[in-house]
C-alpha cells in the first residue's frame, strides 16, 4: 500500500461563532441536522432524564427503607416504578446511546455526516416529544386516582390491567404514545445508523477495518428493527384495545392476557442488548487504548456481537416461566438462554487477554472498565442462575431479579457510559474531565453500587416480592433493605460529583488537544471539538487503526494485513 | 506517546471505492421494520383464528377479493416498468406507468373500501365484534393504510413528472419508492394468504 501523510485544514468557520446572541445559539441547535448536535443533545435530553428517574429511584427506596413506612402511598409508589422503568429504557438508555452512536459514528469511518441528517433530527425530536408526553401526564392526564395521575401499571404493563375498565382515564394512553413515539424514533435512527454505516464509509474503511464500536452500533441497529418493531405493533393493539374497543387483550372476550407478555417480550429481551451491546461498544475501544494493545481477537468480537444479535431474538420467553408454558416450551427457552452466554463469555476472555500483558494506565475510563468487566461477569452468572425453569419459578418477581437486571444495567451499562463519558469528554468539548473528582466518582459509585445491588439478591432469596410499596417487621427484611437504600444515597452523591464533574471541566479543565489518550481511530485525528465538517480531506485508511499508521509509519498495522 | 493531529489520507488517492446508494440501505431498513410490524399483526390473526366467542364466522361473510388483487399485483409490474423507462430515460412511459399504477393501486383500495361496507353494514361485523373482526380489520387496515402512504407518495411522483420535473438522474431515487411499493404487494400475498385462503 502507499504511504500516509497528514494534512491540516484552514479552518475559517471558529470565527463566526464568537460573540452571537443566545437566541440565534438556540436556534441553530434547534435546527441543526449536524450528526455531533443531534448526539449532544440525545446526551443532554437523557442525562436530564436519568437525573429524574435516579429521584424517583431514591424515593422508593426511601420508602423500603424500614418497614411499614408511609413515606408514599401504595398508589405514588406504583406511579415511581412505572415511570422510573420506562424512563430509565427508553428515555435514558435508548437515547444516550443513540447519542454516542450518532457522535462517534461518521467520525469512526471518516463520513461527513449520517446518512440523513433530516431524519436523525426528526428521530430525535420525536423521541424528545415521547419523554416530554410520559412527563406530561403527571398534569395532563386522569387517572384511577383523581385528576392528575401518572401512568402505573408497570414497565412491562400486563393485560388486563391495561384495559380501559382497570386502567380508567388517560394515564395509560399517555404510557402507551410515549412509547409509541420514542419507538418511531429509534426505528429511524436504527435505519440512519445502518445505512450510515454500508454507505458512508471513508476509502479503504472496509467492513473488515471497521472500529468494534462501529460493528457492534450495526448489531444494534439491526436489533432495533426486528424487536422496536413488535412493541409499536402491540400498542398499537393496546390503543385499538382502548379507543375503538377491539379485543386483542380482552380475556372476556376471547382474547390473550399471554399474548401481549409475548408481545411485549420479544421487544423487551432484545432491547437488553440494544441498551448492552453499545456498551461492550465502548469497553472495544477503551481497553485497547488504555492497555496500549490492539484487541485481542477481532473476527471473534465481531462474530460474537453478531452471534448474541441472532440469539436474542430466541429467549424472550425466560421471563415468562411462571406462566407456565409447559415443558416444551421451558426446554426450549431455557437452552437458548443458556447458548447465549457462549458469545458473550467470548468477548469477555477477549477483553482479558487484550488487558494481559498489556502496559495498563489506570486512568478513569480504564477504571470504570475494569469494574465493568467483573460486574458484568457477576450479572451474567446470575442470569444463568434464572435461566434454570425451576429456579426461575421460585426467585421469579422477587428481588433477587430486580437485582439481577440492575447488576447489567448499572454495574455494567450505566459503569461504560461513565467510562465513555471519562474517555471521548476531550473530544467533544475540547478539555479533558478532571482525574481526581473522576476518582472520587468511581469509587463512591463503586461502593454505592455494591452496597445497594450485592445486598438487593438477599431479600429476593427470602421472598420479597417485586413491586410491593411496603412490608412487614419480622420478615428480616428489613436491614438488608436499609442497606440497599444507603447504597442508594452513596450512588447518588458520585452521581451527583459525575455531574459537577462535566460542568466544571467544560470552563476549567485542562486543554485536551486533537489526541489525549493517543489512540487510533480516526475520531482523534480532528480538532478537538471536531469541526462542523468533520474531516477537512476525506481521509483513507488502510488498516484496523489508521492512526497507529500515522504515527509509526515504520511499522504500520496494513503490513500485517 | 505520540499524538495526531492530522488526517490520514492516500498519497495516490486513487483505490476503487464504491458503496451500496444510501436510499436503498435505507428503504430495505425501513422494509425490514415493517415488516416486523406486519409478523405481529399476522401472528395475532392466525392465533386468533377460530377462537372468536361469537359470530359472523371468516367462512360466512368473506368473499375472495380477486379482482383488487389481480389490479394490486400488476401495479408492481407497472411500477416497474415506470423505473425501467426513467433508467432509459423515456419519460412519457415512465409518467405513463405511474400513472398506471396510481390507478390500479387505488382500483385496490376502492375494492377494499367496498368489502369493508359490505361487511359493517350489510354483515354487521366490526372491530368490536368478535376476535375475527378486531384481527381483520387491524391487518387490512394496516395494510390499507400502507397502500395509502405508497399512493401520496406515487401520486406526488406523477405530479412532478407531469410538471416536467422528473428526469434521467431520478431513476435511483424513484427505485426506492418502487421497493416500498413491491413490498406492500408482497406484504398483501401474505395477508391474502393469511386471512382469505388459511382463515376460511
Amino acid at each position: 500500500m502507499s504511504t500516509t501523510y497528514g494534512v491540516e485544514a484552514i479552518d475559517e468557520t471558529l470565527a463566526i461563532h464568537a460573540g452571537r446572541p443566545p437566541l440565534s445559539v438556540v436556534y441553530e441547535w434547534i435546527t441543526t441536522v449536524d450528526h455531533k448536535k443531534i448526539g449532544l443533545m440525545y446526551i443532554g435530553y437523557a442525562l436530564i432524564f436519568l437525573l429524574v428517574a435516579g429521584v424517583e429511584a431514591l424515593l422508593m427506596r426511601i420508602q423500603l427503607a424500614v418497614p411499614n413506612n408511609h413515606f408514599v402511598s401504595p398508589q405514588v409508589f406504583n406511579q415511581l416504578f412505572t415511570m422510573h422503568g420506562t424512563t430509565m429504557v427508553f428515555f435514558v438508555g435508548m437515547p444516550i446511546l443513540f447519542g454516542f452512536g450518532n457522535y462517534l459514528v461518521p467520525l469512526m469511518i471518516g463520513a461527513r455526516d449520517m446518512a440523513f441528517p433530516r431524519l436523525n433530527a426528526f428521530s430525535f425530536w420525536i423521541s424528545a416529544f415521547g419523554g416530554f408526553l410520559l412527563y406530561f401526564s403527571y398534569v395532563g392526564a386522569s387517572g384511577l386516582y383523581a385528576a392528575g395521575s401518572a401512568p402505573d401499571v408497570g414497565w412491562f404493563a400486563y393485560a388486563p390491567l391495561t384495559a380501559k375498565i382497570f386502567s380508567p382515564g388517560h394515564s395509560t394512553d399517555y404510557w402507551t404514545l410515549a412509547i409509541f413515539l420514542s419507538g418511531i424514533g429509534s426505528i429511524g435512527t436504527a435505519l440512519n445508523f445502518v445505512a450510515t454505516i454500508v454507505s458512508m464509509r471513508c476509502k479503504g474503511m472496509k467492513m473488515s477495518r471497521m472500529p468494534l464500536l462501529v460493528w457492534l452500533y450495526l448489531v444494534t441497529a439491526s436489533l432495533v428493527f426486528v424487536a422496536v418493531s413488535p412493541l409499536t405493533a402491540a400498542q398499537i393493539m393496546l390503543t385499538l384495545d382502548r379507543y375503538l374497543g377491539s379485543h386483542f387483550f380482552d380475556t372476556q372476550a376471547g382474547g390473550s392476557a399471554v399474548l401481549w407478555m409475548h408481545f411485549f417480550w420479544i421487544f423487551g429481551h432484545p432491547e437488553v442488548y440494544i441498551l448492552v451491546l453499545p456498551a461492550f461498544a465502548f469497553a472495544n475501544e477503551i481497553i485497547p487504548v488504555f492497555s496500549r494493545k490492539a484487541i485481542f481477537g477481532y473476527p471473534a468480537m465481531v462474530a460474537a456481537s453478531v452471534g448474541i444479535g441472532f440469539i436474542s431474538l430466541s429467549v424472550w420467553a425466560h421471563h415468562m416461566f411462571t406462566v407456565g408454558l409447559g415443558a416444551t416450551a421451558n426446554t426450549f427457552f431455557v437452552f437458548a438462554t443458556m447458548v447465549i452466554s457462549v458469545p458473550t463469555g467470548i468477548k469477555i476472555f477477549n477483553w482479558l487477554a487484550t488487558i494481559w500483558g498489556g502496559k495498563i494506565i489506570f486512568a478513569t475510563p480504564m477504571m470504570f472498565s475494569v469494574a465493568f468487566l467483573f460486574q458484568f461477569l457477576i450479572a451474567g452468572l446470575t442470569g444463568i442462575m434464572l435461566s434454570v425453569a425451576p429456579f426461575d419459578w421460585q426467585l421469579g418477581n422477587s428481588y433477587f431479579v430486580v437485582a439481577h437486571f440492575h447488576y447489567v444495567l448499572v454495574g455494567a451499562i450505566l459503569f461504560m457510559l461513565f467510562a465513555a463519558f471519562y474517555y471521548w469528554y476531550p473530544k467533544i468539548t475540547g478539555r479533558m474531565m478532571s482525574e481526581t473528582l473522576g476518582k472520587w466518582h468511581f469509587w463512591l459509585f463503586l461502593i454505592g453500587f455494591h452496597l445497594t445491588f450485592d445486598f438487593m439478591h438477599v431479600p429476593g432469596l427470602l421472598g420479597m416480592p417485586r413491586r410491593i410499596y411496603t412490608y412487614e417487621a419480622g420478615r428480616e427484611w428489613g436491614g438488608w433493605n436499609m442497606i440497599v437504600s444507603i447504597g442508594a444515597a452513596v450512588q447518588a452523591i458520585g452521581l451527583l460529583l459525575f455531574v459537577y464533574n462535566l460542568v466544571h471541566s467544560y470552563f476549567k479543565g485542562k486543554v485536551a488537544g486533537h489526541d489525549p489518550w493517543d489512540a487510533w481511530t480516526l475520531e482523534w485525528s480532528t480538532p478537538s471539538p471536531p469541526p462542523a465538517y468533520n474531516f477537512a480531506v476525506e481521509p483513507t485508511v488502510n488498516s484496523r487503526r489508521p492512526l497507529w499508521d500515522l504515527k509509526h509509519p515504520d511499522d504500520p498495522d496494513s503490513d500485517y494485513e | 506517546m505520540k499524538t495526531a493531529n492530522a488526517i490520514p489520507i492516500d498519497e495516490l488517492g486513487e483505490t476503487p471505492w464504491t458503496l451500496p446508494y444510501r436510499g436503498t440501505v435505507g428503504m430495505a431498513c425501513l422494509i425490514v421494520a415493517e415488516a416486523a410490524i406486519f409478523t405481529i399483526f399476522v401472528v395475532a390473526y392466525v392465533f386468533y383464528i377460530g377462537k372468536s366467542l361469537s359470530g359472523p364466522t371468516p367462512a360466512q361473510v368473506l368473499e375472495l377479493p380477486i379482482f383488487g388483487t389481480v389490479c394490486l399485483l400488476s401495479s408492481s409490474i407497472t411500477v416497474h416498468f415506470a423505473v425501467s423507462s426513467l433508467r432509459k430515460g423515456n419519460l412519457r412511459l415512465c409518467t405513463a406507468n405511474l400513472a398506471g399504477t396510481v390507478l390500479l393501486g387505488s382500483i385496490f383500495l376502492a375494492s377494499t373500501a367496498r368489502e369493508w361496507y359490505h361487511l359493517i353494514h350489510d354483515e354487521g361485523l366490526t372491530i368490536q365484534t368478535n376476535l375475527f373482526g378486531t384481527t381483520y380489520y387491524s391487518l387490512v387496515g394496516l395494510h390499507a393504510t400502507h397502500v395509502v402512504v405508497g399512493l401520496i407518495m406515487l401520486s406526488l411522483v406523477l405530479g412532478f413528472a407531469l410538471a416536467g420535473r422528473v428526469n434521467r438522474e431520478h431513476a435511483e431515487k424513484l427505485e426506492v419508492l418502487s421497493l416500498y411499493w413491491h413490498f406492500v404487494d408482497a406484504v398483501w400475498v401474505v395477508v391474502f394468504m393469511v386471512v382469505y385462503v388459511l382463515g376460511r
